[in-house]
């Protein structure tokens, strides 16, 4: 590969929309780099998505904004610390780096929420995000019954995206009520766009029943999946099925902010207008600083790009037009709370960690994260309770520990101080 | 509105043959071939849940590297994966 500098002026984690717009509106600001764990620009929602040239999609658009202006792309690449003020390490599946930055835009978007219920560890039940994913990456679906269900605009998306790739949806169920999301449908009337993707989606999937106020309470199988039990609370169907996409909205990846010190406002990070943090020269854009979808990321990251840059003369636009989007994230939040009914899914047996196979009835025994952690391991393995904890902040209302790096497994190599950065070993890649 | 075959890649999952659509990730193999990535402290089987770097459900050893994320790595002619590492 090319030479790869490991100095930058503008240095963006995370190379999805939020990034990407980031990276596109800082051109010319000196050397800018996009550091991301995947393979490929796009983050989750462009994940797949080809950026050739005849394509007129905004992905593609965005992908040679982003080529244009001279971006350094470091794909493969995890960030597992901050060891100075300046600077991060990262990691490749063999090498370690150390790359600097004078600014820093955080745009390390959002992952599902995922719920225990017995039977969630089987194969087949995945995300709904996951299974689209998977899909995405190449997945045979033709054919396959999938029961979407949990809670989200993203539930609609999946669905949405599956059938349209051959999959028989089966159902799509929706913990929220229908008095809830009427509400925030009435709310999108001022939102037309939004309004348009919505009825989109559902004419797409006139022939499958979109169901709220259910949610899904077991699945059966003994290797993979084989149905999937829903309920109302009153009555209960099982529905055979070959796959259940299953998330209950998204949480913020804020792991990496709060190692940088980044303040938190009620679990997302705090920023000003102009997408500042609480640390100087550290910016966040996108879902971290609350979950307000695709456009509002974009327009987020445009803002960081620009600020960095010092084109703040540009910014007048683009701040009047995130006005408008106002309290969309809020409006979300509170479309899809989820139901108190879901913290009773999961029986004494159901594991509830699954690094570590910690069951929900031993969990439920302690009195804190820390606790259960210290006398359990739950939370103890290779997703450092990424999974489990943003179940637990649900169902038993606890709240994380302090983050301590490193903020994912890190190879033994890196750890000490073997392999670590040589600025030729960047070179080399 | 289905995507058009893509062309095969031969890789090898614990010892077989399979002919994976290229640019599919290892996860994606896996799934085509029924195996499980991992299994877990109680001995069952897992497969991906998150799909994106995130739960560590997929690990499995790629050419001798053990750990690595199965849904984040691509498939490469010759690849050899092993599962239950």
């Amino acid at each position: 590969m090319a030479d790869r500098p490991q100095d930058f002026d503008i240095l963006i984690v995370g190379g999805g929309p939020a990034g990407m717009a980031a990276a596109s509106a800082a051109a010319g600001a000196g050397t800018i780099g996009i550091v991301d764990d995947n393979p490929n620009l796009g983050g989750q929602i462009w994940r797949g998505q080809s950026f050739a040239v005849e394509q007129k999609n905004a992905a593609a658009a965005m992908y040679r904004r982003v080529q244009q202006a001279g971006v350094t792309h470091l794909p493969r690449l995890r960030v597992l610390d901050a060891p100075r003020p300046g600077t991060l390490l990262a990691e490749s599946e063999a090498e370690s780096y150390e790359l600097r930055y004078r600014k820093l835009v955080l745009a390390t978007g959002a992952r599902e929420r995922f719920l225990p219920f017995p039977g969630w560890t089987l194969r087949n039940v995945m995300g709904a995000g996951g299974l689209q994913a998977m899909v995405k990456s190449g997945l045979p679906i033709p054919g396959k019954r999938v029961v979407v269900a949990g809670s989200g605009p993203l539930l609609l998306a999946v669905a949405a995206y599956l059938h349209e790739q051959g999959a028989q949806v089966v159902s799509i169920c929706e913990q929220s009520s229908f008095a809830r999301l009427a509400k925030f449908s009435f709310g999108l009337l001022g939102d037309p766009r939004r309004l348009a993707q919505g009825v989109g989606y559902r004419m797409q999937l006139r022939r499958t029943p979109y169901r709220t106020g259910w949610w899904p309470i077991a699945a059966r199988g003994t290797r993979h999946i084989e149905s999937v039990v829903l309920s109302d609370g009153h009555r209960t169907q099982e529905v055979p099925c070959d796959y259940l996409a299953c998330g209950f909205h998204l949480v913020p990846n804020i792991e990496l902010p709060t190692l940088l010190g980044c303040e938190l406002l009620h679990g997302f990070v705090r920023v000003d207008e102009q997408r500042q943090t609480s640390v100087p020269g550290i910016y966040c854009a996108g879902e971290p600083t609350g979950i307000g979808g695709l456009e509002q990321a974009i327009l987020e990251g445009e803002i960081a790009g620009l600020v960095c840059s010092g084109r703040t003369e540009a910014l007048r636009p683009l701040l009047q037009k995130k006005k408008k989007f106002g309290k969309f994230a809020d409006r979300l939040a509170r479309a899809f709370a989820l139901r108190p009914e879901l913290r009773g899914l999961a029986n004494a047996e159901t594991i509830l960690c699954r690094c570590e196979d910690v069951s929900f009835g031993d969990v439920r025994k302690h009195s804190s994260w820390r606790a259960a952690k210290l006398h359990t391991r739950c939370g103890m393995g290779p997703c450092q309770g990424r999974i489990c904890g943003a179940a637990t902040e649900f169902l038993f209302g606890w709240n994380a520990d302090s983050v301590r790096p490193p903020i994912f497994p890190m190879r033994f190599g890196t750890m000490v101080g073997r392999g670590c950065t040589q600025e030729n070993k960047l070179q080399e890649r | 509105m289905h995507k058009p075959d893509r062309p095969a890649i031969r890789i090898l999952i614990n010892g077989k043959t399979l002919d994976a659509p290229a640019g599919c990730t290892v996860a994606v193999a896996l799934a085509i071939a029924d195996e499980a990535c991992r299994t877990s402290v109680q001995q069952q089987e897992r497969g991906p849940l998150c799909a994106m770097g995130i739960c560590y459900e997929c690990r499995v050893t790629v050419d001798g590297v053990p750990h690595r994320l199965a849904c984040q790595t691509i498939c490469a002619a010759g690849m050899e994966i092993q599962t239950n590492g």
